[in-house]
């Protein structure tokens, strides 16, 4: 039934139209109530709903925060473990080297103290006799009373005198001499000593400086144990710079690698057939492909084996026997790959000769002219790099784990981000929702406004003047 | 879901190790060596190297002559499919450089032009080395000329062919009514494209970027 049928139901379309209007607005009178509570329901049962879901994300995010607290937790007592493991070493290498050395410098020690002592002994300085010419003196002048003839003896005394002086002064100038002899040879002795100590002073400082830090990185790793707040926000914020480091790295390690590839996907065409494809990818390129994979997990095996990464426990937890015979077995492969990839950057060039020979010779141009003599310095480089590149990924390892580690922690951050966002979204929702349904019952009252005015007209004139509070409200609502 | 994974990886599996779809071209070169057009073969060299020039390992040229009775491999001057190796398909092309050079230098004038049999041996070979994309080239002036008792009205399938007419030369006759000339070739594309094939013309031979 279409509106043109429903406004001939009387001769007169606009009483028709009158007349319709009249008994659409008598239906949503009398359904008003219901429509009401189907319009509050219906708003309230979606807000509820959008809100349950808020919180359950909410949850969902309280749960994700408390996991990435766990690994952050976890990465971070892991990490501080290791660093005081290795200052331990250092501290256990110090002492070991300074002890294995002590018997030998307490010896030496021991060995240069006694000489010290002995030429000091030696050293003494003797107390000159006491002179004897004093007394010589007295008996002169006794005699010059006596005799007239003393001065022949006064001369004889002074001749014996002075010869005994200067034999006195020889044998003094001579003692001092040994003296200094002896003094001299001391100083090897004391700057050796001087050294001997100086050593223990620096393994000494060095042990109080590795203590120190341990002692730092326990606080922090006690901290970490804690669960403290300073100590979670610290590595968190860490996390997320490793992570853009890290990628920056690998982001430079992949360029390599693309470098790497060019340099010997040309020449793989000449092993494995310039035309053969697997899926919509040439054979050639994914054999080149294939040697860089296997020379970056060759890489990846030979840092574990050294323990500088560990990302497999299962090679961590080797024998350090097994663990030496990987590393040299990595080794060698990894030369052999880097050594074929030299031999095809050499092959390289070969073909790019050849083929610029060809075309050269196609065009009708002088082939003779293209062979330059600086090409060996291209095939040099070329081959340098293909020896030198794979040796270069081996340490893709190192920001590779540490991307691995961080990307745990950034992915859990981005997701509690998200979550949050999401939640926060759902709660406005939620309320829209809500305050849609209030709304939505104004839009339904909108053209009701002439049944409502005359019901609390009526209801006002049955109660003699007093509508209800709850009549009252109605009409407000009706109106507002 | 497990199931419908599997499956999946399965296809996948499957596309991947199916026959690889070809990718290489195949292109047959026919030289009109007919008295009227004789002298234009010098061009054909130019031609032919420019070819070789662009193709790569696994595609397959042949040049042939177009001379009274054209629908016979003997007619086929040089061919070769070039090896996976790039050093040994550059070393092939050498060879067929030198081979063409041979045939340029003695090529023998022809008295009649069969150019549809020379496009039979063209449709034969190429269809025979099953390449992606089959190019035929021909140097003429596209004026057959068919000796007594040579029945060539046989219906041509150029059905995934290119067929480029080079250096199309304009006959006497075509300089006192050039309709003659645009007649020759709307005739020809017709039978090409009737054979559901696609047509070019190329006369400006400094320019032979667009013809692989």
């Amino acid at each position: 039934m279409t509106l043109s049928n429903l406004l001939t139901i009387t001769p007169w379309p606009a009483v028709s139209a009158a007349i319709l209007l009249l008994l659409v607005m008598a239906a949503l009178y009398f359904a008003r109530g219901t429509a009401h509570q189907l319009l509050l329901a219906a708003a309230g049962a979606l807000s509820k709903g959008l809100r349950v879901a808020s919180h359950a994300i909410i949850h969902g995010q309280a749960r994700l925060a408390a996991r990435n607290r766990e690994v952050l937790l976890a990465a971070g007592r892991e990490s501080k473990e290791r660093i005081v493991e290795r200052e331990f070493a250092r501290v256990a290498d110090t002492v070991r080297k300074d002890l294995a050395g002590y018997p030998d410098m307490h010896r030496r020690l021991s060995e240069s103290i006694q000489r010290i002592e002995e030429d000091q002994e030696k050293a003494a300085e003797v107390p000159p006799e006491a002179p004897g010419w004093a007394q010589a003196v007295k008996v002169v002048a006794d005699l010059d009373k006596r005799n007239s003839g003393g001065g022949e003896i006064l001369a004889d005394i002074h001749k014996s005198l002075v010869k005994a002086h200067e034999e006195a002064m020889d044998i003094y100038r001579k003692a001092s001499g040994e003296r200094h002899a002896l003094l001299r040879r001391m100083m090897p002795d004391w700057r050796q000593v001087r050294e001997a100590l100086a050593h223990v002073g620096k393994s000494v400082e060095s042990v109080i400086g590795r203590s120190q830090t341990i002692d730092r990185h326990m606080q922090e790793y006690e901290a970490i144990v804690r669960g403290e707040d300073h100590a979670l926000s610290v590595l968190s914020s860490s996390s997320i710079v490793y992570f853009f480091i890290s990628a920056l790295v690998l982001a430079v390690a992949t360029a390599g690698t693309a470098v790497n590839f060019t340099l010997i996907a040309r020449p793989m065409a000449e092993m494995v057939g310039g035309t053969n494809f697997i899926g919509g990818f040439r054979t050639a390129d994914i054999a080149a492909l294939v040697v860089i994979m296997v020379e970056i997990s060759m890489g990846l095996f030979l840092m574990e084996s050294l323990r500088i990464t560990r990302l497999f426990p299962v090679i961590s937890a080797l024998s350090d026997k097994i663990r030496v015979r990987m590393v040299i077995v990595t080794f060698l492969i990894l030369l052999l790959m880097a050594s074929i990839e030299a031999g095809l950057a050499y092959m390289r060039e070969v073909l790019l000769l050849d083929e610029m020979a060809t075309n050269a010779l196609l065009r009708g141009d002088n082939a003779g002219s293209i062979a330059g003599s600086h090409l060996w310095i291209t095939t040099a480089a070329q081959m340098g790099m293909g020896f030198v590149l794979p040796f270069a990924l081996v340490f893709v390892a190192i920001p590779l784990e540490t991307f691995v580690h961080s990307l745990r922690t950034v992915v859990g951050l981005i997701g509690i981000a998200v979550l949050n966002a999401l939640a926060l979204v759902l709660r406005l929702l939620g309320n829209g929702c809500r305050h849609f349904g209030a709304l939505a019952c104004r839009v339904y009252d909108l053209p009701l406004f002439v049944p409502l005015w005359i019901e609390t007209r009526i209801l006002a004139g049955n109660g003699n003047g007093h509508a209800t509070a709850a009549e009252a409200k109605a009409w407000k609502e009706a109106r507002s | 879901m497990k199931r419908l994974l599997l499956l999946l990886a399965g296809a996948l599996a499957l596309q991947g190790c199916g026959p690889p779809a070809a990718r290489n071209t195949g292109v047959y070169l026919l030289v009109d060596t007919s008295g009227s057009y004789n002298r234009q073969v010098g061009k054909a060299e130019q031609i032919a190297l420019y070819t070789l020039t662009r193709l790569q390992s696994s595609d397959s040229i042949a040049v042939a002559r177009i001379d009274t009775a054209s629908f016979t491999e003997k007619d086929i001057i040089a061919k070769a499919t070039f090896d996976d190796r790039p050093s040994t398909a550059n070393a092939q092309k050498r060879a067929f450089a030198s081979r063409l050079e041979k045939f340029i230098d003695q090529s023998p004038p022809a008295s009649y032009t069969d150019i549809t049999g020379g496009l039979l041996q063209a449709i034969e070979f190429l269809n025979e080395k099953h390449p992606a994309r089959k190019e035929i080239l021909i140097l003429s002036d596209m004026k057959e000329e068919l000796a007594k008792g040579y029945v060539r009205d046989v219906p041509l399938d150029f059905r995934g062919f290119d067929v480029v007419a080079l250096n199309v030369t304009k006959l006497r006759a075509d300089n006192f009514d050039p309709r003659l000339y645009l007649a020759r070739l709307d005739q020809w594309r017709d039978r090409v494209e009737k054979g559901g094939g696609h047509w070019r013309v190329i006369n400006d031979l400094d320019h032979l970027d667009g013809m692989l």
